[in-house]
């Protein structure tokens, strides 16, 4: 039955070779750019170098204070977090460093951007990143605000050229000069919280960390012992929250929350709530609309298909097909459509993920077509393939069998 | 074997109504070969199509080996017709993108039988009518006469009790009309297979067991 299906299915593929290619390109494309973008979200949230103990980890990188007539929101100071969620019982071990900023540097007489964050020393015990020479700045160097760094080997390469190694050279950022104490891998943008070119001591930041104001450019990742004591730390956050006092008269009201990562990542900052079902629902509803179009397109093509097999409708029923058994059999060849356009729309995106990975237009971010998004890629694929066929294939079984003969 | 009592058939749009057939009683008995004579548009293969439950009547009752087929589901009726029936059309209705044995087979599909059973049944039915060679063909291959033995081997491959023949001949010349008739012929006098055909033509409707006539829906013979 399914081989007589399948010969079918491909004869009449063949036959209309121009809907047969609308069809095609409608599934496939809609599908190589879903593909493209689960391949980039999986990336962005998956990639775990170098957070590594993301499990039993939280992080706290938005605070909002709203009054009456005011509100203010953005990242907490170094301050903040130093004070409050310093001072938390539960975590074994917490980092503060700030976000990434850009700067110029030179090297003979070229401008080059570079982006640089600053750390504490803990940073680098919560993250475990790998360093391809030298060592992270240590506790001491931090508090003698020593002027060191870390670099990425991007950095390493673009600033120093092709040299063995920098360990103990100088790299000049913002007119001052820092000696390197360590290279490690690339961190491509996405991870925007770990990303930088350039690492250096909190210490030695030209803004005053130690001013008292809540709010700033840091973030603060809390580790707890094991990831059973993560709810334990987040509700202790939540507590000490409920006791900080109000930065001055015109607020009444202060959020932070340590959340999970991607309730971080997706974290708008103001708001009581994680972001993450408001993010869902934007996703779910773009993704919804994104297939709507060539699902109705599709469905048009499969009516127009049907109706020109209308004598074969009626020679089926009238040899014995019930309704049910042609609702079966339109659905099953559809499916085969949509898989056909589903193999293409994979060879598609692999061309796509490749050509990206290759314009390198986000900066060691290297995309990769895994099995999350290839059975994303073939759920879509069944989705598309029912959503197109089941009303085709419910006006086909309508069809009297009369006058689905006559129409020839 | 086919019986209809009162058999009557309405059309009806918004504003006309057409009387399509009238009052038809008949009685097939098991083995008969019946035709069917008229004019055009008098109701022939409508009644042709209730009589395979294809279509349904407006007013009375139709019984086929004295099952009542009234109260039958869409499910029931699709098993009925492809147990007792087997159909023969003037336009041969063969599905262009299959192959002739793949169109032989396809009343089999619909029931409980294997690929290798249902391309022995189809092979041995394409024989019967002379297109043993002819298996791996399309159907736009072939001429008219053969598209109309493939369609006939279609018909009995389910060895149906019942074929219902609607102008089997009506799109070929007198040669190839001929010896579809005698193929029809055969089926009935070796196996005993019970026939109803719609023709126009006079010569073969006498060479069957019995001549119906219809004029504006009602049976005048």
């Amino acid at each position: 039955m399914l081989k007589n299906y399948f010969k079918i299915a491909i004869a009449v593929l063949r036959r209309r070779k121009f809907f047969t290619f609308i069809s095609l390109f409608g599934i496939s494309f809609t599908l190589t750019i879903l593909l493209v973008l689960t391949a980039f979200i999986d990336k962005v949230v998956g990639d775990n170098y170098p957070d590594k103990k993301r499990d039993r980890s939280l992080y706290i990188n938005r605070l909002e204070e709203s009054g009456k007539d005011n509100m203010s929101s953005g990242g907490p100071s170094y301050y903040f977090l130093n004070h409050y969620a310093g001072s938390m019982k539960t975590p074994v071990k917490m980092t503060i460093f700030s976000g990434s900023k850009g700067t110029n540097t030179y090297i003979n007489n070229k401008k080059i951007a570079v982006d640089y964050k600053y750390t504490d020393a803990n940073y680098w015990d919560v993250l475990e990143y790998d360093f391809l020479e030298g060592k992270p700045f240590n506790q001491q160097q931090v508090t003698n605000a020593e002027r060191v760094a870390v670099i990425s080997e991007d950095m390493k390469n673009e600033y120093f050229g092709d040299v063995p190694s920098v360990v103990g050279k100088y790299i000049e950022a913002d007119n001052v000069k820092y000696k390197v104490t360590g290279v490690v891998k690339n961190i491509p943008v996405t991870s925007y919280m770990t990303y930088s070119q350039i690492y250096l001591p909190y210490t030695v930041s030209k803004t005053d960390y130690k001013n008292k104001g809540y709010l700033g450019d840091y973030s603060a990742i809390l580790l707890a012992a094991t990831t059973a004591d993560v709810p334990k730390m987040q509700a202790e956050y939540e507590h000490i929250m409920q006791r900080v006092p109000m930065e001055n008269k015109g607020f009444n009201v202060l959020y932070s929350h340590a959340e999970g990562y991607i309730a971080s990542y997706v974290n708008t900052g103001n708001e009581k709530q994680s972001g993450v079902t408001l993010v869902l629902t934007i996703l779910g509803t773009f993704v919804l609309l994104f297939m709507l179009l060539p699902t109705l397109n599709l469905v048009n093509v499969n009516i127009t298909r049907i109706m020109e097999r209308s004598s074969e409708i009626g020679v089926r029923k009238a040899f014995g097909a019930s309704s049910k058994t042609l609702v079966y059999q339109f659905i099953v060849e559809n499916i085969i459509l949509t898989l056909l356009g589903g193999l293409i729309g994979l060879i598609l995106s692999v061309i796509a993920i490749e050509v990206l990975n290759s314009a390198n237009l986000i900066p060691n971010l290297v995309l990769s077509v895994n099995f999350t998004v290839l059975a994303i890629g073939l759920l879509i694929c069944l989705i598309f393939g029912l959503l197109s066929g089941v009303y085709p294939a419910w006006r086909m079984s309508k069809l009297n069998v009369v006058t689905a003969l006559k129409a020839q | 074997m086919i019986q209809l009592q009162n058999i009557e058939k309405v059309y009806r749009t918004n504003t006309v109504e057409t009387l399509a057939l009238n009052s038809i009683n008949l009685d097939i008995a098991k083995g008969e070969f019946l035709s069917i004579m008229g004019p055009s548009g008098c109701g022939k293969s409508t009644l042709l199509n209730i009589m395979g439950l294809l279509d349904m009547p407006s007013k009375g009752n139709i019984k086929i080996n004295d099952q009542k087929t009234e109260h039958l589901s869409d499910k029931q009726l699709a098993h009925f017709r492809n147990q007792k029936l087997g159909f023969i059309f003037q336009s041969y209705h063969l599905i262009n993108d299959l192959q002739v044995l793949d169109n032989v087979e396809l009343p089999l599909l619909y029931r409980n039988s294997t690929a290798k059973e249902r391309k022995m049944l189809a092979t041995e039915a394409l024989e019967k009518v002379g297109l043993a060679n002819r298996v791996k063909h399309f159907p736009n291959q072939l001429s008219g006469g053969q598209k109309q033995r493939v369609a006939i081997a279609r018909a009995i491959v389910g060895r149906p009790e019942i074929i219902l023949a609607d102008e089997p001949t009506g799109n070929l010349d007198s040669a190839m009309g001929s010896e579809i008739l005698d193929i029809l012929l055969q089926l009935n006098q070796k196996d005993g297979t019970t026939i109803v055909m719609v023709t126009h033509d006079e010569n073969m409707a006498h060479k069957t067991h019995r001549l119906v006539r219809l004029f504006d829906g009602s049976q005048v013979q």
